[in-house]
C-alpha cells in the first residue's frame, strides 16, 4: 500500500511540515555503529534516542508525552545525526545539543543533570549517584532514573557502573554499553 | 466509544495513498501534487484540536476537497475549469461547501462524501465508522435539514437533491431506520 507511493512528495510534505514548526516532534531513524536509533526531536531539543526502535510504539510512546503531531522527518534531526556520527567514529567528546526534558519528572531530572558532569572516558557508580543527589541509599532508585533515562548516549548513562566495577546492566543491553566504555576509552 | 487521535505519522501513512488518487482525479496530476502537501499540512495545522481519532478519512477527505476548491477558484481566472465541477447534473464542491457549512459533522460529511465525492453509501459508511444505512440516513436527514434552511430557494436544491437516481433521497424517503 506504501510502497507505491511517489517518495518525492513525501518527502516534500515532510520537509513542508517541519520547515513550518508544526510538529510536536520530528523523529527518524538513523543506521549507525551500534544499530539502529530511533531519535526524536521537539523544538525544545533532542527529547529521545531509542534502542532497537520499534517505531509504531515509539511514536505512540512520544505522541502520549508531546503531542500527537509526530512525523518523521529527517531535517531536524541532521544536527543530532552528525554529532552520533562523529561521537560513535571517536571524534567527538562531547555533545552540543539542546536537549528537551521537560516531561522528565524532578528527582529523575536532577539526576540526568548529574549525570550529564560524568565526563568521556569517565566512569561513575549508582552509590556516588545517589549521594550527590541526596541520597545515598538511593542506588536503587539511581538505577530506575537510568533505566528511563530518555536520552541515552548523550546523557551517558552508559557511564554507570557497579561500585565493583561491574557494567551491571544498559536499557540498549550490555553488549552496547560495553562498547561505548570501549570506545571512550573507559575500558580495555 | 471514540478512538483516540493516532499519532500524524500513523494518520499520514494511512491516508497518504486514497488522498493522492482522490486528489489525482479531481485536479490531475500535477495540480494533485500542491494539493496534496496543502491538504496534509491543513490537516496537521488543526491536528492538535481533535479531540477524538473517529472519521478522519472523512476529515482529511473533506479538508482534500476544500483545497480542490481554492484550487478551483485560483484557476478560474486563468480561464481553465477544475474538473471538478458538475458532472451529470450533481452538485459541484463549490456549490456545496457553502450549503453544507451549518450541518451537524456526520450528515455534513455524508452528503459531502455522497454528492461532493460521488461515494456509495457503503464506501461512505466505512469512512464514517459507521453502516450503509446509518451513511443513507445521515445523507437523507442533511439534505432534508438543507432544504428547510433554504426554504427561500427551494428551486435550486430540489433538480439536485430530489432526482429519482440519487436514490433515497427524498424527504418521505423513511425506508432505512437509523441505528
Amino acid at each position: 500500500m506504501t510502497t507505491t507511493f511517489p517518495s518525492e512528495l513525501d518527502e516534500r510534505f515532510r520537509a513542508a511540515a517541519a520547515a513550518e514548526g508544526l510538529l510536536d516532534v520530528a523523529f527518524d531513524v538513523l543506521d549507525t555503529d551500534i544499530g539502529p536509533l530511533l531519535v526524536g526531536v521537539s523544538d525544545h531539543g533532542l527529547c529521545r534516542i531509542h534502542f532497537d526502535p520499534e517505531p509504531e510504539r515509539d511514536i505512540e510512546e512520544l505522541a502520549r508525552v508531546y503531542g500527537s503531531r509526530v512525523l518523521r522527518a529527517s531535517k531536524p534531526v541532521d544536527r543530532v545525526r552528525i554529532e552520533l556520527d562523529e561521537y560513535l567514529a571517536g571524534k567527538r567528546r562531547v555533545f552540543d545539543l539542546d536537549l528537551d526534558v521537560r516531561f522528565v519528572p524532578e528527582y529523575h531530572r536532577r539526576v540526568l543533570a548529574e549525570l550529564a558532569r560524568v565526563g568521556y572516558g569517565e566512569t561513575t557508580t549508582y552509590g556516588t549517584l545517589a549521594a550527590k543527589t541526596g541520597n545515598p541509599r538511593a542506588a536503587r532508585a539511581i538505577g530506575t532514573v537510568m533505566n528511563r533515562n530518555p536520552i541515552p548516549i548523550v546523557l551517558p548513562c552508559h557511564r554507570v557502573v557497579g561500585a565493583n566495577g561491574s557494567l551491571t546492566g544498559y536499557g540498549g543491553g550490555l553488549d552496547r554499553k560495553e562498547h561505548l566504555l570501549r570506545l571512550e576509552g573507559a575500558i580495555l | 466509544m471514540a478512538v483516540a487521535v493516532p499519532p500524524f505519522e500513523t494518520f499520514y501513512e494511512t491516508h497518504r495513498d486514497e488522498v493522492l488518487r482522490f486528489l489525482g482525479r479531481r485536479l490531475g496530476r500535477e495540480r494533485a501534487e500542491d494539493a496534496f502537501q496543502d491538504t496534509f499540512l491543513r490537516a496537521l495545522r488543526a491536528y492538535d484540536r481533535l479531540e477524538h481519532g473517529d472519521h478522519l478519512r472523512a476529515w482529511v477527505l473533506t479538508i482534500a476537497s476544500r483545497i480542490v476548491i481554492d484550487t478551483g477558484r485560483r484557476q478560474r481566472p486563468q480561464g481553465e475549469m477544475p474538473e471538478l465541477v458538475t458532472e451529470d447534473g450533481r452538485p459541484a464542491f463549490e456549490e456545496l461547501a457553502p450549503l453544507t457549512d451549518g450541518l451537524p459533522p456526520k450528515e455534513r460529511a455524508a452528503v459531502v462524501l455522497r454528492y461532493g465525492y460521488d461515494l456509495d453509501y457503503e464506501e461512505i459508511g466505512d469512512a464514517l465508522g459507521s453502516t450503509e444505512s446509518a451513511a443513507r440516513q445521515a445523507a437523507s436527514a442533511g439534505v432534508r435539514r438543507i432544504r428547510s434552511h433554504a426554504g427561500a430557494r427551494p428551486q435550486s436544491f430540489d433538480p439536485r437533491f430530489g432526482s429519482a437516481k440519487d436514490g433515497g433521497l427524498a424527504p418521505d424517503n423513511k425506508k432505512e431506520k437509523h441505528q
